[in-house]
C-alpha cells in the first residue's frame, strides 16, 4: 500500500538528517514497520531501491524490523496482542477493538559515513 | 513504482497547474513539520525481521559488520506519517476556525462517488455554501461534472499517485475562495486501500460500497472500512436485479468496524437521500460545537 510515496518520504527523512547531521552516504536504514501497518516489505524494499538511485543512500542496506500489533478491548480493557487489524476480545468477546500499537512506521536508524 | 498499487507521485496537478509546494521530490511537501513524539512503550519482538537477528545488541552488532573505520550509526526514530499528520491537522486547524464541515469521500472506481455528489449538491445549493475537491489520476472530467451545479470545483491531477495527502488538499483549499460555513467535500482517487492511511483533515472518512461490488469488499479492505465513519450503500435501485445480501455486507463493514453508521440509498433515483443530507445536516452541528 502506498510503498512508493512512503519510500519517497523515507528519503526525505534521510536527506534532511544530512543537512543536520552533515553526512554524504548512507551504507544501512533501518525500518521499523508495524505489522498493523498495511505496508508490505517487499514492496518497500522495491519502491526504496527505486526512489533511491543516483542520492546518498543508493545501494544502502534496507533492514527492516516488523513490530507486533497490539489492542485493547473498549469494552472490557483487556489487552492483547493483534494479528489482524480487526477480530473479537479473547476475552469478553467484543468487536470493539482498539489499535494501540503495530500501525506504524518508522526510520529508526541510519548507519552512515 | 509501488509494487502493490502502482502508485508514484510525478506530476501532480491542482487545477490544472503544478503546485509550487510539491515540486520537491515525493508527493507531500511540508509547510510545518512539527516535532513528533513516538509511545513507544510496547515491548518490540524482533523475532521476524527480514536479514539479520534484531535485538538492539545485535542489530548494534550488525551495524559494526558493516564497517568499523567510518561508518557511524545515527539515531533517527521518525514516523513516516507524521509530516501528512501535522499538515493534516493545520488543515483540520483552518477549517475549524471557518467553520467548515469536510467529508473525505472514497470508495472503488464507479462506486458513484461523482454521481452522488452532484445529486447532494444540487439539494443543497439553495441553501448552503459548498465547494468540492476532486481527485484523479488524470482528467478534469469530475470537475467539470461538479462545476454544471454551479458549485465550485478544483481538481487534483495525482498523476500515478494513488490517493489525496493533506498537502495536496492544504494547496487546494488556498486556491478555493472558500467562505465561512462552506460545506467540503473531498473526492478521493477511487481505491479503497491507499486514501485509507492518509489524513487530510477532514471531520469524517465517507466510504461508499456499491451493490455492484461483492458483500466481503469491508473484509477485503478492511483498513478503509475502519477509517470511515460512514458507509453509504449506494446503487440500491439495482437490487432486485443482483444477487447482493445486504445484511451481509452490513454485517462485515460491522465486523471490521463496529462503530460504523451505515445508509443505504441510490444517487440514481434519490431514495435514501433524505437519510444522508440529515446526517451531513446533524454532522454540521455536531462539529461546530465541538
Amino acid at each position: 500500500m502506498h510503498e512508493m510515496s512512503l519510500a519517497e518520504s523515507v528519503l526525505q527523512i534521510i536527506e534532511e538528517s544530512a543537512r543536520v547531521q552533515n553526512f554524504k552516504h548512507v551504507r544501512l536504514v533501518v525500518l521499523e514497520i508495524g505489522k498493523l501497518a498495511a505496508i508490505e516489505p517487499d514492496a518497500m524494499r522495491f519502491c526504496f531501491d527505486a526512489v533511491s538511485r543516483g542520492t546518498l543512500a543508493e545501494d544502502a542496506q534496507l533492514q527492516i524490523i516488523e513490530t507486533p500489533g497490539a489492542g485493547i478491548c473498549l469494552a472490557c480493557s483487556a489487552e492483547f496482542e493483534m494479528q489482524e487489524q480487526y477480530g473479537l476480545c479473547a476475552v469478553c468477546g467484543s468487536p470493539r477493538l482498539k489499535i494501540t500499537a503495530g500501525n506504524h512506521m518508522r526510520v529508526k536508524d541510519l548507519a552512515v559515513e | 513504482m509501488c509494487g502493490t498499487c502502482g502508485c508514484g507521485s510525478l506530476e501532480v496537478l491542482i487545477g490544472g497547474k503544478r503546485p509550487p509546494r510539491l515540486q520537491s521530490r515525493g508527493p507531500v511537501s511540508f509547510r510545518t513539520p512539527k516535532p513528533h513524539s513516538h509511545a513507544d512503550d510496547v515491548e518490540h519482538h524482533h523475532a521476524q525481521s527480514f536479514e539479520q537477528s534484531t535485538d538492539n545488541a545485535s542489530q548494534l552488532s550488525a551495524l559494526q559488520a558493516l564497517d568499523s573505520v567510518q561508518s557511524r550509526v545515527i539515531r533517527v526514530e521518525r514516523d513516516l506519517f507524521a509530516k501528512n499528520d501535522a499538515i493534516a491537522a493545520n488543515n483540520r486547524g483552518f477549517f475549524a476556525a471557518h467553520n467548515m464541515l469536510v467529508l473525505n469521500l472514497v470508495s472503488s472506481p464507479g462506486s458513484g462517488k461523482t454521481t452522488l455528489l452532484v445529486r447532494t449538491l444540487n439539494a443543497l445549493k439553495a441553501k448552503q455554501g459548498m465547494a468540492v475537491i476532486e481527485g484523479d489520476q488524470q482528467t478534469d472530467n469530475d470537475a467539470e461534472r461538479i462545476r454544471t451545479t454551479g458549485v465550485p470545483a478544483i481538481q487534483i491531477n495525482t498523476g500515478k499517485g494513488c490517493h489525496l495527502d493533506a498537502s495536496m488538499v492544504g494547496y487546494a483549499v488556498e486556491q478555493l475562495a472558500l467562505i465561512e460555513g462552506t460545506l467540503l467535500f473531498i473526492e478521493n482517487v477511487g481505491n479503497l486501500v491507499c486514501p485509507a492511511a492518509f489524513d487530510l483533515g477532514e471531520a469524517a472518512k465517507v466510504v461508499i460500497l456499491s451493490v455492484t461490488e461483492g458483500e466481503d469488499k469491508p473484509l477485503k479492505y478492511p483498513d478503509m472500512f475502519r477509517a470511515a465513519r460512514l458507509m453509504l450503500l449506494n446503487k440500491c435501485d439495482l437490487l432486485p436485479y443482483l444477487n447482493f445480501n445486504v445484511a451481509e455486507a452490513i454485517a462485515n463493514a460491522q465486523r471490521v468496524n463496529p462503530e460504523i453508521e451505515i445508509i443505504q440509498l441510490s444517487a440514481q433515483s434519490g431514495d435514501g437521500m433524505d437519510a444522508w443530507l440529515a446526517w451531513i445536516e446533524n454532522a454540521q452541528r455536531t462539529s461546530v460545537l465541538a
